[in-house]
């Protein structure tokens, strides 16, 4: 067992700005699965059994404890407590053998949860999102401060995780804490 | 100060009395006024100065088409030039100051203008100002832009924000008078997702300034009531204060709210103004019409404007212009006018062209009569009136009516190219060919009465979303027809005003077509009409008429300008949004930042991610010593640099090792795994592209490293080979740059350090030059290692997870304290890589070729690769072609600077006689001189010659000697080791 302590991408205190509230969550582990020419059966068999179904297009399935959503064609970013998955590549590249590529992204990524009754409002100036029409599950790739994110509607009615570039996390918070700010 | 002109009605709170100053004058007025009708109610009719003649000038409108009352808001960072003061929303504190005049507003020297206005005419610094030549430029423009213009900039940042958003919705309605709020209505009963944006900020529109009824009730009760109706519903996004600025693909609008202009200034963090892009499925466009005046001799002093704006201070704010009105108006819509002021107790005259004009029995109606002049040096005093029989008569006045009818407002209809067609009963154009999604209705699209306009409104909604059934029944409401005789001019004018903005005249259109300038585009370059920040909504009209008539056309045949977005004017920092200074662009940290911070690094900005340039240390005072002592320190011993910004693409597949081959132009399908390669890719065109290593870790698994600043653009080339070029490969990319915290450890202590880290057997046997493979480090983390070397020197490169990236910097500091491990930064990265001979993106620079490089023969001739057929061009083998060499100077004092030039040493200094040129250049603290990379003509046949080294920008002249680019060690033991 190693004795490094992981940091996280950003290490923000939670902030609450009028009824919006914007949470890093350090406790995401990722990992890509990109089908591999003749793999996408194979793909699809494993992805329904980890995760239930396999997520349809601007979709994700909001699992227990995976979860998962399309990224585009034939692929797929997976998701799930970093506490009990941080080997969460190795662990589907066992279930996908050669028939999809993985890679471990829980490092590229850094994890928002952003929720509060104002939330929509703050989605409307942060990205060019339909956040009103989408119902739980939806994701959608779109920039913000521009930076390539993807943002998941989640169950709860005000929660949207967004997931943006680590390295960026910074300029990605101050992005929405200002717009939480604009629109308290 | 009493409000003088204040009369009863109107939609003003008169319990809210607003303070606010005009020109350092303190005058009040309520909530619900603009700043033109409290300065109205207060007596002030004269507002600004015109454009070039520099006449004094006050509201011709009540509305955005606004081409003269322009003030100057705010004060200090926070002025606003050019802002129209019949839409600017009073509120108390404001302060609003006359702009365009040397003087008082009142006493404006610059008037001197309208005197020698003969000379000033259209195109008048076409044909004058001619000489002397070089006068041009350092006097005469200089005066005429002092003399002309509008208002000014504080030249101070703008303290405010603004934000960009987005919104989307099934039905867009652009406008809220009786067809917008109708459609809304319509549309949001059948619960759809409507957004309702009006530019004002009280919805309603002309029903706002009208006395009609709608059912039972006035016409601006029953507006209000339809708002709160619409407020109410969750499906509905009302938008008042909100200005459609034009209608781009695919049903996309762009919109400014303004969300904090009616407050002194925004609240904490809010924005002033928001910039939407709206994407909407469908828009109805009710955006209503406006009036259009007539030209005449004088049309343009203070208190004469259009009969609907006297209509609008009226009944909408309570504000008489004058106690003493006149009309003048070919059609019914002007005797409105004069029935709601003669209504309110004022004294009207209305004068019309037309023998049949209506007559009344409650004022003065002076039929088949024109207004031939006007009089009063600062406002309306006087209008001179010629009747049919040619008897004047002279009528006192201080305010004046005029309406030639109303122009429907097609502008968003034409955004994407469409052309209005001409409507003979309105004389007007009305829309014709519309954005794809849109509908028009009201006023806009010439149904000019308030029954027209609710059907319409209606109508189009349900048009635009399918809707079936039975139309309900509509209020009963005002449905007058329309008929215009057109009437554009009073003939025999000498001064009569079509562009008041522009300070374009009658005459001026006839001096345009008597020069040649005919098209209607000719004619708004040569003259200005239909310029500047109105466009032209009060003026345009008026001057195609005359164009016709001129030239013997229809209007129709003579057409219009193009109507081009915004439809209104539009601040820069809407259109900048939140991306200014720090935030203009994002920063991307590394995992090593706050380690670096607390090292002192000094910053450098790589792309978007901060890199640590030097890590000065106490002592130092220069960061040439920093640079120094770390290069030396890591060719003594041991450094470490953070590499985590170096492009990383995951290439896996059963074809990786055949794609690979494709986009490197040297061998890569026999790596054996474990191995690292170094790779050069080509452009298309045969020219280098990017230079990096792939390294295999598995058969079916590649990482790819690429430069810092190249990691997107090569991402961006290899998917687009995959997925354009080789879609059958069986080949997946992904980048995971950011996924993983990479270091390079260099110097001869390197493995000592990481072999207290690394889990596995790092020795030269089991892990030589060049190997990679998966490890784990510190009892068990998922690692990478890689020996490469970039400094020339025995180096790996190690990556972990990125969170585990600052604690693995700390640990090697830890581990190599014994060794006196030096950070360093990419300054001492780049002095290392010159003294060894790598090239980086100086050397790659878009115009060099592997041969040029020296890496020639890396092309291989066994396989088919990008670039590779290109590159072997006769043009680009010639036999002295530039070939990478090294510099160094005769003098060692000498520096050699990178852009200086290299000349044959007893040769002419000139560009025709150029070698060659330098690409970067460093101190090198090991070699104790300056040394540089070049690229020489036919230079790896020219090591040992001495040559001159030239900058004449510059003043640089040293002789240098040409050598090979491998400074340190070019054997290459040093990195076996």
């Amino acid at each position: 067992m190693h004795d490094l302590t992981p940091t996280p991408a950003l290490g923000a205190a939670t902030q609450t700005i009028g009824t919006v509230t914007v949470a890093e969550n350090t406790g995401v582990a990722l990992a890509s699965v990109a089908a591999r020419t003749g793999g996408e059966n194979t793909c699809t068999k494993v992805l329904k059994a980890v995760l239930g179904a396999v997520p349809d297009v601007g979709r994700t399935v909001l699992h227990d404890p995976e979860a998962g959503f399309w990224m585009g064609p034939d692929q797929w970013m997976i998701g799930a407590p970093m506490d009990t998955h941080e080997d969460i590549a190795d662990q589907l590249k066992a279930k996908l053998g050669d028939a999809a590529s993985v890679t471990e992204q829980s490092g590229a990524w850094v994890a928002f949860d952003v929720t509060g009754e104002r939330m929509p409002d703050m989605c409307e100036i942060l990205c060019n999102i339909p956040i009103r029409k989408m119902v739980a599950g939806d994701v959608r790739r779109t920039m913000i401060h521009q930076l390539g994110c993807f943002v998941i509607r989640r169950a709860a009615y005000d929660h949207i995780r967004i997931l943006g570039p680590r390295a960026s996390a910074k300029s990605l918070h101050h992005a929405l804490i200002t717009a939480a700010t604009s629109v308290a | 100060m009493k409000q003088k002109n204040r009369i009863d009605g109107g939609q003003i709170d008169r319990d809210t009395k607003l303070r606010f100053t005009f020109d350092g004058h303190v005058y009040h007025g309520h909530a619900g006024d603009t700043l033109a009708s409290a300065l109205l109610a207060n007596g002030v009719r004269l507002m600004g100065r015109s454009f070039k003649y520099h006449r004094p000038r006050g509201p011709l409108t009540a509305g955005s088409e606004e081409p003269n009352a322009l003030v100057q808001l705010r004060s200090r960072a926070r002025q606003e030039p050019n802002t129209r003061a019949t839409t600017a929303e009073l509120f108390d504190g404001l302060t609003a100051t006359s702009q365009n005049r040397l003087g008082s507003l009142s006493f404006d020297l610059l008037a001197i203008n309208d005197r020698v206005s003969n000379f000033l005419t259209a195109g008048f610094y076409y044909k004058t100002f001619m000489w002397p030549k070089a006068f041009w430029e350092k006097v005469y423009e200089p005066i005429i832009r002092r003399a002309a213009g509008l208002g000014s900039l504080s030249l101070q940042d703008d303290p405010d924000v603004y934000d960009k958003g987005f919104l989307h919705c099934d039905l867009l309605i652009i406008g809220a008078g009786p067809a917008g709020l109708m459609a809304a209505l319509t549309a949001a009963r059948s619960g759809a997702d409507v957004i309702l944006a009006d530019e004002d900020f009280r919805m309603g529109g002309r029903l706002n300034s009208e006395t009609f009824a709608i059912g039972d009730e006035a016409g601006a009760d029953w507006a209000a009531q339809t708002v709160a109706e619409l407020a109410a519903m969750p499906n509905v996004r009302l938008m008042a204060r909100t200005t459609v600025i034009g209608a781009f693909d695919h049903g996309t609008y762009g919109a400014v709210e303004r969300v904090s202009d009616h407050i002194a200034t925004p609240l904490d963090g809010k924005p002033r103004q928001i910039l939407w892009r709206i994407y909407a499925q469908k828009t109805v466009l009710a955006a209503g019409a406006i009036e259009r005046p007539i030209a005449f001799n004088n049309n343009d002093r203070p208190g004469i404007m259009t009969a609907s704006a006297l209509r609008s201070y009226a009944n909408r704010f309570g504000v008489a212009v004058g106690r003493r009105t006149a009309i003048f108006t070919n059609n019914d819509d002007g005797h409105r006018t004069a029935a709601d002021l003669h209504a309110k107790g004022l004294k009207v005259t209305v004068i019309d062209p037309r023998p049949d004009a209506p007559r009344s029995m409650g004022y003065e109606v002076l039929a088949g009569a024109q207004v031939t002049d006007t009089m009063g040096r600062l406002g309306l005093t006087f209008v001179q009136v010629r009747f049919s029989d040619g008897t004047d008569r002279t009528i006192e006045c201080n305010a004046l009516g005029v309406s030639g009818g109303w122009n429907p407002n097609v502008h968003m209809t034409c955004h994407q190219q469409g052309r209005p067609a001409w409507n003979d009963a309105l004389a007007a154009f009305v829309p014709d060919a519309l954005p794809v999604g849109m509908t028009v209705a009201g006023a806009a699209k010439g149904d000019l009465s308030t029954a027209g306009a609710l059907l319409g409104g209606a109508t189009a909604a349900r048009t635009a979303l399918g809707l079936k059934g039975r139309i309900p029944k509509m209020p009963q409401a005002e449905d007058a027809p329309v008929s215009v005789t057109p009437f554009w001019y009073v003939e025999g004018a000498s001064r009569a005003w079509l562009d008041q903005q522009n300070d374009v005249t009658v005459k001026d259109v006839k001096l345009s077509h008597q020069e040649g300038f005919k098209s209607v585009e000719h004619l708004k370059r040569y003259t200005t009409l239909g310029m500047a920040t109105d466009q032209g909504k009060t003026a345009n009209m008026g001057g195609l008429a005359i164009m016709a008539e001129l030239a013997g056309k229809t209007i129709p045949e003579v057409g219009t300008t193009m109507f081009r977005p915004p439809y209104t004017p539009v601040a820069i920092g809407a259109l900048g949004g939140r991306h200014r200074g720090q935030d203009f662009h994002p920063k991307r940290l590394t995992p090593t930042h706050a380690w670096a911070e607390e090292q002192g690094a000094v910053f450098v900005e790589v792309g978007n991610w901060m890199r640590a340039q030097w890590f000065p240390r106490a002592g130092e005072t220069t960061w040439r010593e920093s640079v120094d002592r770390e290069v030396l320190a890591t060719r003594g011993s041991v450094g470490v640099c953070d590499v985590t910004t170096l492009g990383k693409v995951d290439v896996q597949g059963a074809d990786a090792a055949a794609f690979l081959n494709m986009i490197y132009c040297n061998g890569f399908a026999k790596l054996p795994v474990g191995k690292v390669r170094y790779g050069l890719m080509l452009r298309e065109d045969g020219i280098a592209m990017d230079d990096g290593t792939a390294a295999r870790m598995a058969d079916d698994h590649f990482v790819v490293t690429t430069t810092t600043a190249n990691a997107l653009p090569v991402y961006r080339h290899m998917e687009f080979v995959r997925q354009c070029l080789v879609p059958d490969m069986d080949v997946q990319l992904i980048s995971t740059t950011e996924a993983w915290a990479q270091y390079a450890v260099a110097g001869p202590n390197a493995r000592r350090v990481l072999e207290k880290i690394v889990d596995q057997d790092i020795s030269n046997d089991a892990f030589p030059f060049m190997a990679c493979g998966d490890i784990t480090v510190c009892g068990g983390l998922r690692a990478r290692l890689f020996r490469i070397s970039f400094s020339g020197e025995l180096a790996y490169e190690i990556a972990v997870p990125t969170a585990y990236g600052d604690a693995l910097i700390r640990r090697i500091m830890d581990a190599g304290a014994e060794f006196d491990i030096t950070p360093y930064g990419t300054e001492a990265l780049g002095v290392m890589r010159m003294e060894k001979g790598h090239a980086a993106g100086n050397e790659l620079n878009g115009t060099t070729t592997a041969a040029n490089l020296g890496m020639g023969r890396m092309v291989s001739t066994m396989k088919d690769s990008i670039g590779a057929v290109l590159s072997r061009r006769e043009g680009m083998n010639q036999s002295d072609d530039l070939r990478a060499v090294g510099v160094k100077p005769i003098d060692l004092a000498d520096k050699v600077p990178a852009g200086a030039h290299l000349m044959a040493a007893d040769g002419p200094v000139a560009a025709a006689h150029d070698q060659g040129y330098v690409t970067s250049a460093c101190y090198s603290p090991n070699l104790g001189h300056h040394i540089a990379l070049a690229f020489l003509k036919d230079g790896s046949n020219r090591i040992g010659e001495i040559m001159r080294l030239v900058s004449p920008l510059t003043g640089v002249d040293v002789d240098v000697e040409i050598c090979s680019a491998h400074f340190i060690d070019p054997e290459g033991e040093r990195l076996r080791a």
